[in-house]
């Protein structure tokens, strides 16, 4: 119960966005570009493969004020960057070894499982190839 | 539908009627905040008021002193736009029996007698002159069947009223400097064309919706309430009136020859059916996806072309002068969520709109074109990049720095920001690809063999070399001491005084091994921070960095951006030195391109937001010791002593000194940018003159809008520099046309 409480404590306050459904190819200029149409950012943090190190499809966003990253909530999320539509998300705050996926392979979890064909994402899921 | 409005108003009459007795004053204040805040649905509320008026008289006369109170404490606190929404409301509950005609027009009796004030900015009597005018849609019907004489005594006042007021400030606001094909009307006179009109057509209004005539028999046996003699309350030194405005206009009714007619540029529909569209605006745009949906849903839709209507008034707070209501992204993604709720119809408005726009860039102010070029570029890659850019193919054979092939360049730079180089390369024509971007690669002098002739070459090799290891600060200085200064024959002991080449070789090198991402160049910079502290320590190092800088990333000013940016606050240059590298000759070939306009002006608002952090915590500091005070003072201790007091008295004073500081630093750097923009535009005006050609060339245009927008997007913090303005640059000796532009600034609050 406390650590839920203060969960929500540091997603009220946090100026920091998870950002998902990126392409593998999307570079930190590109998501600056994006982002930095609500704001000053403050840090990007890619999201990386934990085997390869290689970006897989995620990010970090931390702006300076919290009003900026609330205005990428309601501008940015759920358009486009790559031709995709991304997905914008509280975060409490990023911390090391957040950046790495969390799938047994390395990458994110969803890219495990997925049955689709994604060619932003390495093509089929984990578990398929 | 309005049978439906209808029953649901006479339920909820009856409703809160019974809830009265328990519920009054929680009643009371939903209906005065629903008049502040939803203007747009202005005439449901007023008739449900009405009702309860006629079912409950005192609660009717309670409603309308509170709004008066209400009305007061805006005026007290500047919120000057909601003042008006309940002026508006006010008037419109004459029109539902809850306020007596009279007693109206005697309000605005006051409010237009606000013009005969002495020594009162202009911006304040506009500002009841609007609230009164822009009632009379609703209301002036009314009036002037009860009170015509009153209300053409009035309208006379208004008249003259609007003849001798100053409209120095006019061209400043407007989006395009030409009057074709739609004249950009100042508000007050466009708003009193359009009340004219009305008075012609004998005050016959017929858009806007009113419940009210549904339950006349009703309300025409209510008792009316007399509004108390209404005062406007005095200016004080702490009145901010609301800018001045210019209407957009850039449709008519030949733009849409199978739809419903526009209605005209000075009907009062017009009028009526832009403010509504604002007000949806104002109240939703937080939700984006609500706010299309209510802008969608706005009645009298098959009468109107609601379509253009929404594209327009999207576009005019877009780029409205000097600044839209709310941010810039919002508008992207709100025309975003109306193309997806109207797939088949808005984007042909959107695209017809563009295509307009583009037609009209040779007049467009700088600041708006700004503004289109970040919207068009984010809009296209929410759709692929699809556009015909074939139709464009006029600007392919005028000048670069011409407005139109000017503006494609900076979109493909800002869609390449969003994508990538090869993108850009495959969505244009070939024909276009001499508007195409640079591919942003880092440019570094001492990466060839060939340049191995260059002075500082071994010593960037070594330092490559180092870094590659690992090195520390101290590595680096120790390299570096053997760069030699050609500024100076003398060597200084420490080699700390200005030398260009150790900054280049550093600089270059050090840039071009974190030139893989922004985070590697973050890194670098934090890592070897101590080195460019040192080396940049002077105002001629400060310049000299940023020099290099450039030189390094010219092909990338996204890069130059965020390494300028990066630089300023872990405070390897400062601001002025920023200001200084803009308008230095080295710049000068970039000078008109939109991303050194975005560097300076993101240094500004870093400079203004510094001096508001300082000054907050001095405020927050402030507080501390006061209500230590307090806590001592209620305390009958007797042996606490003022020695508490110390380190917070410290830390005020330390505080104060850093905020005066601050403010100076400010201060300055506005000084620094209109002294360049002065030296720079007298320049070109004295040239011209002495050879005798036309001042007016794209660059000229380009300089004095930018000169305009400094004043325009930080017109509060330069309010308060204007005496040293006025005596110190902008002095009657000034060449006029750049004078100009600073009587169109005084102009603005006057």
């Amino acid at each position: 119960q406390g650590t839920r409480y203060d969960q929500e404590r540091l997603l009220r306050k946090s100026c920091t966005l998870y950002v998902g459904n990126l392409s593998f190819y999307t570079t930190e200029e590109q998501i600056h570009e994006l982002f930095g149409k609500s704001g000053d950012i403050k840090k990007i943090i890619m999201g990386l493969d934990k085997v390869k190190k290689t970006a897989c499809g995620f990010c970090f966003v931390e702006y300076y004020a919290r009003g900026d990253a609330e205005n990428a909530m309601r501008y940015i999320n759920g358009t486009r960057l790559d031709d995709r539509i991304i997905r914008t998300d509280w975060d409490a705050g990023f911390k090391e070894g957040r950046q790495y996926g969390r799938g047994r392979s390395g990458g994110q979890v969803r890219d495990e499982y997925r049955q689709d064909y994604d060619a932003g994402r390495g093509g089929y899921g984990k578990t398929v190839q | 539908s309005n049978s439906s409005l209808e029953s649901n108003l006479e339920g909820l009459a009856g409703v809160l009627e019974a809830d009265l007795p328990n519920y009054k004053s929680k009643i009371l204040r939903i209906l005065c905040t629903v008049a502040r805040l939803l203007p747009e649905k202005l005439t449901v509320y007023t008739t449900l008021v009405g009702l309860l008026n006629a079912r409950n008289y005192n609660f009717g006369g309670e409603f309308v002193e509170a709004m008066i109170r209400q009305l007061k404490e805006c005026l007290k606190v500047n919120m000057y736009n909601e003042a008006v929404h309940l002026v508006r409301f006010l008037s419109d509950l004459v029109n539902c029996h809850v306020i007596a005609a009279p007693s109206m027009v005697a309000m605005f009796e006051n409010f237009v007698s606000v013009i005969q004030e002495e020594d009162v900015p202009q911006v304040r009597c506009d500002w009841y002159m609007f609230a009164f005018l822009s009632s009379l849609p609703w209301v002036g019907k009314e009036l002037y069947e009860k009170k015509d004489a009153e209300m053409d005594r009035l309208l006379s006042q208004t008249e003259s009223y609007l003849k001798r007021r100053q409209k120095i400030h006019v061209p400043m606001l407007q989006v395009w400097t030409a009057d074709k094909p739609h004249p950009q009307e100042e508000y007050l006179d466009c708003l009193w064309s359009q009340i004219q009109k009305l008075k012609k057509d004998r005050w016959q209004e017929r858009h806007i919706l009113r419940p009210y005539l549904a339950f006349d028999s009703i309300l025409c046996e209510a008792l009316q309430h007399n509004l108390p003699p209404f005062t406007p309350p005095p200016h004080t030194e702490d009145s901010v009136y609301p800018m001045p405005r210019v209407i957009f206009r850039m449709f008519d009714y030949t733009d849409d020859p199978e739809g419903p007619v526009m209605p005209g540029s000075h009907s009062v529909e017009r009028f009526v059916i832009e403010e509504n569209l604002h007000c949806i605006i104002k109240s939703h745009w937080k939700e984006r996806k609500t706010c299309a949906a209510q802008l969608l849903s706005y009645p009298g839709n098959n009468k109107i072309p609601l379509n253009y209507h929404i594209v327009e008034v999207i576009f005019a707070e877009l780029f409205q002068l000097p600044s839209p209501p709310h941010i810039e992204v919002m508008y992207t993604t709100l025309l975003i969520e109306l193309c997806k709720l109207q797939p088949g119809s808005l984007p042909q408005v959107l695209a017809q709109a563009t295509e307009m726009l583009y037609m009209r860039l040779d007049t467009m102010n700088t600041t708006c074109v700004d503004r289109f070029i970040n919207w068009f570029s984010h809009h296209l890659s929410n759709f692929q990049f699809r556009w015909s850019w074939e139709d464009w193919s006029d600007c392919l054979t005028q000048d670069l720095e011409k407005p139109k092939p000017k503006f494609v360049r900076e979109v493909l730079e800002k869609c390449m920001r969003l994508s990538y180089h090869q993108r850009i390369i495959d969505i244009v024509p070939a024909s276009f690809s001499v508007l195409s971007p640079a591919n942003p690669v880092c440019i570094y002098k001492y990466g060839d063999e060939s340049n191995r002739s260059l002075p500082g070459y071994t010593v960037a090799l070594c330092l490559t070399i180092a870094i590659k290891n690992k090195a520390s600060n101290d590595e680096i200085f120790s390299i570096l001491k053997d760069v030699p200064n050609p500024n100076q024959d003398d060597d200084d002991d420490e080699g700390f005084t200005f030398n260009p080449l150790k900054i280049e070789v550093f600089v270059q090198t050090l840039l071009h091994l974190a030139a893989k991402s922004f985070s590697h160049s973050f890194s670098a910079l934090a890592k070897f921070h101590e080195v460019f502290k040192t080396l940049a320590e002077s105002d001629e190092g400060k310049l000299h960095v940023l020099r290099v800088v450039y030189e390094v990333w010219k092909n990338h000013p996204q890069m130059i951006a965020v390494l300028v940016d990066k630089m300023i606050r872990t405070q390897i240059v400062d601001c002025a030195a920023v200001a200084n590298w803009i308008f230095s000759s080295e710049l000068a070939h970039d000078f008109t391109r939109f991303y050194i306009w975005e560097i300076l002006h993101s240094t500004i608002r870093k400079m203004n937001k510094h001096v508001l952090k300082i000054h907050k915590e001095l405020e927050e500091t402030k507080a501390r010791l006061a209500r230590q005070h307090k806590r001592r003072d209620s305390d009958d201790d007797d042996r606490s002593s003022d020695r508490e007091d110390g380190p917070l008295e410290e830390q005020i004073e330390r505080l104060q000194e850093k905020v005066e500081s601050a403010q100076s630093e400010q201060k300055n750097l506005f000084l620094v940018i209109f002294q360049r923009f002065i030296m720079l535009l007298t320049e070109h005006l004295v040239r011209c003159e002495t050879g005798g050609i036309d001042v007016f060339t794209p660059w000229y245009k380009s300089c004095i809008e930018r000169l305009q927008q400094i004043f325009l997007q930080h017109h509060q913090i330069i309010q308060q520099y204007m005496v040293t303005l006025e005596n110190l640059l902008f002095t009657a000796e000034l060449d006029h046309h750049i004078l100009a532009v600073f009587q169109q600034f005084c102009a603005l609050q006057a």
